[in-house]
C-alpha cells in the first residue's frame, strides 16, 4: 500500500478510498478537536465572567459597607465639607474636591508636555537620542509611587515652599481671582504640589501611548503635508493629532485613571486636611488619601462606613470618567466616519 | 521496633516541652510605646525564649484587633471608658508612661530655646496665632528673635492616642478648643497639614520651614528635632526630661478612673511636664487562648520588674511600684481561665 508513497496520483487514490477504521479514527480526532474547542471556549468565557463577578462583588461590598453612612447623611454627604470624628459628622466634599483638583492639575501639566515629548520623539528627535529618552520615560513609569511620595516630601515640597510658592503668591497678590488661587501661606505641601507630583507620575502613560499612536501615522500623509508647505506645527496640529485622537484620548484617560486613584505619593504631599480651599497652595485631601490615612484607625461604625462610602464615590467617579471617554470616542468616530 | 518507638516518644516529648516553654505572644496597637515594647521583647526573648510579635498599627487598630480576638493583647494610648471595658470583658492597665513634646522648625532656634504654653499651642492649632512673631509667642520668649514667618501646624492624619492626649491637654487649657474641636483619637482640625504616624509628623516638621508639630519624645530625640519648653499648670517653665515626666506621673491618682484610665495631661506640680501620657494594655478577663495570655502576663510582670532601666534609657517613665502591685493584684483576682483559676499569682 505504501510502496509508491511519493506519487501524487497515489495520494489522491488514498484519500478517496477510506477504510472504515480510518474513518473512525478521523472522527475520533475531530471529536477530540471539537472537545478542546468547547473546553477552551468555556475557559475563556469563565475568565471573562470572573471579571464581572469580581466587579459586582466589589460594588455590592462597597454599597453594603457604605449603607450606614449614606443612610445617616443621605445626599448631603456629597456636599458636606465637615469631617468630624468627635461629633461623628462626615461629608465627602473636601476629598471629592481634592481628588478632582489634583487630577485636573496633573492632566493640565502632563498632557501638553506628554504630547510634545511624543511628537519630538517620533518626528524631530535625532536617532541617537530617541532610545535614551524613550527608555527614560518608561523608567519614570516603573518608579514605585512610594518613592515619588518620599521624594515629594523630602526634596520637592521644600523646594516648592522656598522657590515656587513665594514668588507666585507675591506676583499675583493684587490680581483678582489669581490672588485667591495662589494665596499663602506657603506650606510647600498642598494640592498644587500633589498635582505636580501626579503630573510626573502620569506623564509616562500619556507619552508612551501618544508616541505609539504617532508612530502609526502613515508617513505618506505627513510627507504630503510637508510637500504642500505645511510647517511642523501645522503637520502636528492638522495631520498627526486628528489622525491619532482616539489613541491620544485613550492615553489621556489611562493617565487620568491613575491620577484619580493614586494614593501613596499624594498622601505624602497633599497635607491631608479635610478643607475645601480656593487656594491651590492650601492643604487638602483626596478620596484615596483619606482612606489610606484613616481606615485602620477609624473608631466607630459611622466613621468606617463613611470611609467606605468615599471608596464607593471614587468608584463612581472613575466609572463616569470612563463613560465620558467612551462617549467622546464614539462621537469622534461618528464624525470621522 | 521498640527502640524507634522510644525515640519517637522522646522526640514528641521534647517538642511539646519546647513548645510549652516558648509561647509566642502576639499584640497590636499604639505606636507610642513601640520602641520600649520592642526592647523589652528582645531582652525577654533572650532570657526566656518566648518572643513577642507586636504590631504597632495604632491605638484604634489595637482596640479593633483585641475585640476581633486576633491578638493576645491590644495596646492603646487612649484609655477605654469603664462601661466599654465591662461590656467587652476586657481588663485594662497602664504599662509605661511617656511624654509628648512640641517640635518646631525655625531657622536659628535651637532645641529647648523656645518656650510655649498650652493656651498658645491651642491658639496655633485653632488658627488664631498664624505667625511666629505673634505677640502671644513673643511674650513667652522675650530673648529670642522670632522671624515673621507663617506657622505651619503639623498634626496626625491617622487616628492616634498621641492626638488623644494632645487634644485632651489643649481642651483642658483652652475652652475654645473644648467647644469647637473636642477630644478624640482623630478630630476635625481647623488648620494645618496632616501626616501619618509619629515619624510622619517628625519628617514633615523637619522638612517644612516654620512648622510646629507634636510627637512622642523618643521620636523628637531620635530625629534630632527642635523641641520646645512648656509652661506648666503651676506657671513654671519646664524642659522635657525624665525628671519632669516623672514629676507629672508622681501626682496621678490611678484609682480614680476605671481601668486606671487616668490622663496625665496638665498635672499639678512645679516640675511637671504638662503633656505626659500613659499607655495601656487590653486583655480579656476570660481569654480564649489561656496559655498565650498567661505568657503575656508573665512578660508584663517581667517588664515591670526588670524593664525600668531600659524604659528610662529610651526616655519612658516606668510605672511606680505601688501601682504595679495594685495591677498585679487585679490580674490575680480578675483574669481567669474557663474553670475560674487565676492565670497569674503575684508570687511567681
Amino acid at each position: 500500500m505504501d510502496s509508491g508513497g511519493r506519487d501524487v496520483t497515489d495520494m489522491t487514490l488514498r484519500s478517496t478510498s477510506v477504510t472504515a477504521a480510518e474513518a473512525a479514527s478521523r472522527s475520533a480526532v475531530l471529536k477530540r478537536l471539537r472537545l478542546t474547542d468547547v473546553v477552551f471556549h468555556g475557559l475563556t468565557r469563565a475568565a471573562a465572567m470572573a471579571v464581572l463577578v469580581l466587579l459586582s462583588g466589589v460594588i455590592v461590598a462597597l454599597v453594603i459597607g457604605a449603607a450606614p453612612a449614606l443612610g445617616t447623611f443621605g445626599f448631603s454627604f456629597l456636599f458636606d465639607e465637615s469631617w468630624n470624628p468627635v461629633t461623628e459628622r462626615f461629608g465627602a466634599l473636601a476629598p471629592i474636591y481634592g481628588t478632582l483638583i489634583t487630577s485636573a492639575i496633573a492632566m493640565l501639566i502632563a498632557v501638553p508636555v506628554g504630547l510634545m515629548i511624543a511628537f519630538f520623539l517620533t518626528e524631530l528627535c535625532p536617532m541617537v537620542l530617541r532610545r535614551p529618552i524613550g527608555i527614560a520615560i518608561e523608567l519614570l513609569a516603573g518608579i514605585p509611587s512610594i518613592i515619588y511620595g518620599i521624594w515629594g516630601l523630602f526634596i520637592f515640597a521644600p523646594f516648592v515652599q522656598k522657590y515656587i510658592q513665594p514668588p507666585l503668591i507675591d506676583t499675583f497678590a493684587n490680581v483678582p481671582v489669581l490672588n485667591s488661587l495662589f494665596a499663602g501661606p506657603p506650606y510647600g505641601i498642598g494640592m498644587a504640589t500633589a498635582g505636580m507630583i501626579l503630573a510626573i507620575m502620569v506623564l509616562p502613560f500619556v507619552t508612551s501611548i501618544s508616541r505609539d499612536v504617532f508612530d502609526a501615522v502613515p508617513p505618506v500623509l505627513k510627507e504630503a503635508a510637508y510637500g504642500v508647505g505645511c510647517t511642523t506645527w501645522e503637520v502636528f496640529r492638522n495631520v498627526v493629532l486628528p489622525f491619532t485622537r482616539v489613541g491620544v484620548i485613550g492615553g489621556f484617560m489611562l493617565g487620568l485613571g491613575r491620577a484619580l486613584g493614586e494614593t501613596m505619593a499624594v498622601t505624602f504631599v497633599i497635607g491631608n486636611a479635610h478643607h475645601v480651599s480656593a487656594s491651590l497652595f492650601a492643604p487638602g485631601t483626596t478620596i484615596s488619601a483619606s482612606i489610606a490615612n484613616e481606615f485602620t484607625e477609624a473608631v466607630g461604625d459611622l466613621y468606617t462606613s463613611s470611609l467606605v462610602a468615599l471608596g464607593l464615590i471614587l468608584f463612581f467617579i472613575t466609572f463616569i470618567v470612563l463613560a465620558i471617554a467612551r462617549y467622546m470616542l464614539l462621537r469622534l468616530q461618528q464624525r470621522a466616519g | 521496633m521498640n527502640f524507634t518507638r522510644i525515640a519517637l516518644a522522646t522526640a514528641v516529648l521534647a517538642l511539646s516541652s519546647a513548645a510549652a516553654n516558648a509561647i509566642d505572644i502576639s499584640g497590636a496597637g499604639a505606636t507610642f510605646p513601640y520602641p520600649i515594647y520592642a526592647k523589652w521583647a528582645d531582652a525577654y526573648k533572650k532570657e526566656t525564649g518566648s518572643g513577642l510579635n507586636y504590631q504597632s498599627i495604632g491605638s484604634g487598630g489595637g482596640i479593633k484587633q483585641i475585640k476581633a480576638k486576633t491578638v493576645t493583647f491590644g495596646a492603646t494610648d487612649a484609655p477605654l471608658p469603664g462601661k466599654e471595658l465591662d461590656e467587652s470583658g476586657l481588663a485594662q492597665f497602664p504599662m509605661v508612661m511617656g511624654a509628648i513634646v512640641p517640635v518646631v522648625n525655625l531657622d536659628g532656634v535651637k532645641p529647648g530655646e523656645l518656650t510655649l504654653d498650652g493656651p498658645t499651642v491651642a491658639k496655633i492649632y485653632l488658627g488664631e496665632v498664624k505667625s511666629w512673631d505673634d505677640p502671644a509667642i513673643a511674650k513667652l520668649n522675650p530673648n529670642t528673635k522670632l522671624p515673621k514667618q507663617a506657622i505651619v501646624p503639623v498634626r496626625r492624619s491617622d487616628g492616634s492616642g498621641t492626638t488623644y492626649n494632645f487634644a485632651y491637654y489643649l481642651a483642658d487649657v483652652n475652652p475654645d478648643w473644648k467647644s469647637k474641636v473636642g477630644v478624640s483619637t482623630a478630630v476635625q482640625w481647623p488648620v494645618g497639614i496632616g501626616a501619618k504616624g509619629n515619624e510622619g509628623v517628625a519628617n514633615n516638621v523637619a522638612n517644612t520651614k516654620g512648622a510646629i508639630g507634636y510627637v512622642e519624645y523618643a521620636y523628637a530625640k531620635q530625629n534630632k528635632l527642635t523641641h520646645t519648653k512648656m509652661v506648666n499648670k503651676a506657671g513654671k517653665t519646664v524642659e522635657p526630661s525624665s525628671a519632669s515626666f516623672q514629676a507629672a506621673a508622681a501626682n496621678a491618682d490611678w484609682n480614680s478612673q476605671p481601668g486606671y484610665g487616668v490622663i496625665l495631661a496638665n498635672q499639678p506640680g512645679d516640675q511637671s511636664w504638662p503633656m505626659t501620657a500613659a499607655t495601656w494594655i487590653l486583655l480579656y478577663k476570660k481569654p480564649a487562648d489561656v496559655p498565650a495570655t498567661a505568657e503575656a502576663l508573665k512578660f508584663f510582670a517581667w517588664s515591670y520588674a526588670k524593664g525600668d532601666k531600659m524604659a528610662e534609657d529610651l526616655d519612658y517613665v516606668p510605672m511606680p511600684d505601688k501601682v504595679v502591685n495594685d495591677i498585679q493584684k487585679m490580674w490575680s483576682s480578675e483574669i481567669k481561665d474557663a474553670g475560674g483559676k487565676p492565670l497569674f499569682s503575684p508570687t511567681n
